[in-house]
């Protein structure tokens, strides 16, 4: 605590502002009981439609944002489908990912021309790859966790951002994206960072007029990838 | 920052002048109005959202104490530190001693409003820290000593030549003949030397749209991902947050965040919306080291304890100044300090006194559009209504002019004394007439000066109201009679 602090004289005069007690029980129940139940708002009618139109929506959510889609069958194309669109860019064929064991998983042997280097990104990575543990449909958005299995930096540096996301991962709305994080951290936790991302990075700070590439990634590339 | 809230007039008719100004305020209605109107028309559940958007603020703000307890908890059960600063003085303090026990020189910053408010860079720059705004819009003002003219858009009063100008003054080791005509080069400049600014960091400061109390996370919401990278690059991470920031859970988060894009910018969710919960965990290979938020109250719990409580709803979308007829004419320097707009004209008053303000309650035309487009229903208008109540009371230097106040007082007494005043209404209609005979509309009337030097005020035509209104009854009764005569359908 700093020698500045003023926890306290702060709280007590948010309570007298309020003509509250601290210790209050049904103000602090009824606080408690929010925290804990998390009851939804209204959830958009477009996050609650039918699988295919989900996945439709969220491609085409994803490319007017100025993302590109492809779509690979089974999770043993992406090798290739990363050293396509490396080519198809004329960059390098070097890439920078995290331990996430589903990558790791993959035959990367049947690209032996490409490198892998695995850790947090550095300022030369040209190309990054990441795992999102959900897509959520409404807004066309990646739902990335930090960790040494996809670690943050890969989502900003590198001015290539690929991003793997299992078709059955897609879901309607952000509420169902919490519910898999509830799962996955327990009630009231989250990792380091949680990167909702929709795009590449952009600006429009110069006549309001929009380009891309501002800070982040110039382009962001998604795989939705099939069941197999 | 000094404000210059009190001299509104006068930066109001600098700003109607100037030329650049009003080519770059021309950006701010072809933009963000056409792209709100069409993303809240993409939303059919918008306006259901608003009224519980408002509610989780309303329900936050009851129970703003147990919430921030919560969040606090959480923070540092992640391993992060909460500060609590009374004052900007005490927040400056506090983020010096965080930057100073952690050795730290080199500090980049995402774009914060608060961090505005309480003048932090102008504390930190003499101290001998090497600061860098990294969201473009302020890099570009930070560049010219400027402050941001618009909340969201820090730099919509500027013109691509004026940044060319200032990139060619300051980017010194770049070469001198590049093109630099295109907002992309400028862009991919600034991408270019702020790449160095983030990496060389030690300190990053960003601010928060949201603390949400179930994990203890600070939200950050940016199209640029400079924020992200402020926060993930540099050892220390500090984020700098007003009270009112609380937000109960994900869902009530999700719920504002819904609204938030599409008030703002017309998108349907910005590119970035990043959660950040505390220093690097065990096995991370990434992300900074120490993790502070400081907390600033300034002002907020007493307005907590005020009529206007409504204002700590406020998202900071910019939706009311893009609306507003008076920011789209004079844009946000005039205002005269950090918050412009509707949302500055009420919060402003309220920060740093209403002598110091008194105008900028004035700035408004009551339109209402801007409560019309509050993501969070503010009743902006009436809160303006209330500082003017208020400005009054005190006398305030730029609230209504002694002579304006006689005036109302001489038509209050007489609107009380029915005979004088319709004597004193043939009057004055009979003088507008006489100098409306003579010079064709009116000019130089006594007391009309103000409004006729701009405008033509038409001549009063047939009369006072009361004379008309009579002739108008007599002729409804004569009606009527006539129809009752006759009776229907004959
Ligand atoms: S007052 Fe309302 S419209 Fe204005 S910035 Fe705040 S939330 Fe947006």
């Amino acid at each position: 605590m700093s020698r500045f602090d003023q926890r306290d004289e702060i709280l007590a005069r948010i309570r007298r502002a309020l003509g509250a007690a601290d210790d209050d029980p049904e103000r602090r129940l009824a606080v408690m009981k929010r925290l804990f139940d998390h009851p939804p708002g209204t959830v958009p009618a477009r996050a609650r439609r039918p699988r295919d139109a989900l996945v439709a929506q969220f491609i085409s959510m994803l490319e007017s944002q100025a993302a590109q889609v492809s779509r690979l069958e089974r999770a043993r194309d992406i090798p290739k489908a990363v050293v396509d669109t490396l080519r198809r860019r004329n960059l390098a064929l070097r890439i920078r990912h995290g331990s996430d064991p589903y990558l790791a998983a993959l035959d990367w042997a049947s690209e032996p021309a490409l490198t892998r280097h695995l850790g947090a990104a550095t300022a030369d990575d040209a190309a990054g790859l990441s795992r999102a543990l959900a897509g959520i449909s409404e807004t066309g958005t990646l739902l990335l966790a930090s960790g040494p299995d996809n670690p943050t930096t890969i989502n900003f540096l590198p001015p290539l951002h690929i991003v793997v996301v299992r078709e059955a991962d897609i879901v309607g709305s952000y509420e169902e994206g919490w519910a898999q994080l509830r799962a996955l951290y327990g009630e009231r936790s989250l990792p380091r960072a949680v990167n909702l991302v929709s795009g590449p990075s952009r600006t429009a700070d110069i006549e309001q007029t929009l380009i891309m590439g501002a800070h982040g990634p110039v382009a962001l590339h998604v795989f939705i990838v099939g069941s197999d | 920052m000094r404000a210059t809230s009190q001299a509104f007039l006068e930066n109001a008719e600098r700003a109607l002048g100037d030329v650049q100004l009003q080519r770059a305020l021309e950006n701010v209605p072809r933009g963000f109005v056409t792209k709100r109107a069409a993303a809240r028309a993409r939303l059919p559940e918008f306006d259901a959202l608003r009224d519980e958007a408002r509610a989780i603020k309303d329900h936050v703000l009851a129970n703003l104490d147990l919430y921030l307890e919560e969040y606090e908890r959480k923070v540092v059960e992640a391993g992060g530190h909460v500060h609590w600063a009374a004052s900007s003085a005490e927040a400056r303090a506090i983020i010096v001693d965080i930057l100073n026990a952690a050795g730290a020189r080199r500090v980049t910053k995402g774009k914060s409003m608060v961090s505005e408010e309480m003048a932090l860079n102008e504390a930190l720059v003499p101290q001998g820290f090497e600061v860098t705004e990294t969201d473009l819009g302020e890099y570009l003002i930070q560049l010219r000593g400027e402050t941001p003219s618009h909340i969201i858009a820090p730099a919509v009063h500027l013109n691509k030549e004026q940044v060319a100008t200032d990139f060619r003054r300051h980017h010194r080791a770049l070469p001198a003949g590049r093109p630099l005509h295109e907002p992309s080069a400028l862009v991919a400049e600034a991408r270019q030397v702020l790449r160095e600014k983030f990496l060389a960091a030690d300190a990053g400061i960003t601010g928060a749209n949201f603390l949400v109390a179930e994990t203890g996370s600070a939200v950050i919401v940016t199209n640029e991902g400079n924020g992200d990278l402020t926060q993930t690059l540099a050892r220390v991470h500090i984020v700098v947050a007003s009270l009112e920031k609380i937000v109960p859970t994900l869902e009530d988060t999700t719920t504002i965040l819904r609204l938030l894009a599409r008030s703002a910018t017309g998108q349907e969710c910005a590119t970035y919306t990043t959660f950040s919960c505390g220093p690097r965990r065990p096995g991370d290979v990434d992300g900074p080291e120490e993790y502070h938020v400081v907390l600033l109250d300034n002002g907020r719990s007493e307005l907590l304890a005020s009529d206007f409580r409504p204002i700590l709803r406020c998202i900071r979308c910019g939706a009311c100044m893009n609306h507003c007829p008076v920011y789209q004419a004079v844009g946000g320097h005039a205002y005269g300090w950090v918050y412009p707009g509707p949302v500055g004209a009420v919060l402003t008053p309220a920060l740093i006194g209403i002598a110091e303000a008194a105008p900028l309650p004035e700035a408004s035309t009551f339109c209402g559009r801007c409560e019309e487009v509050c993501p969070m229903q503010i009743p902006l208008p009436g809160l303006l209504r209330k500082w003017r109540m208020r400005a009054h009371e005190a006398q305030a230097p730029g609230t209504t002019p002694w002579q304006g106040r006689l005036a109302l007082r001489a038509w209050g007494w007489l609107a009380r004394h029915p005979r004088l005043y319709q004597l004193a209404a043939r009057l004055g209609v009979g003088i507008a007439r006489g100098f409306w005979a003579r010079y064709g509309r009116l000019v130089g009337a006594p007391f009309t000066s103000a409004w006729t030097r701009y405008r033509d005020l038409p001549a009063p035509e047939g009369g006072t109201f009361q004379a008309r209104w009579r002739r108008h009854q007599r002729h409804r009764q004569l009606s009527s009679a006539q129809w009752r005569h006759k009776g229907p359908g004959q």
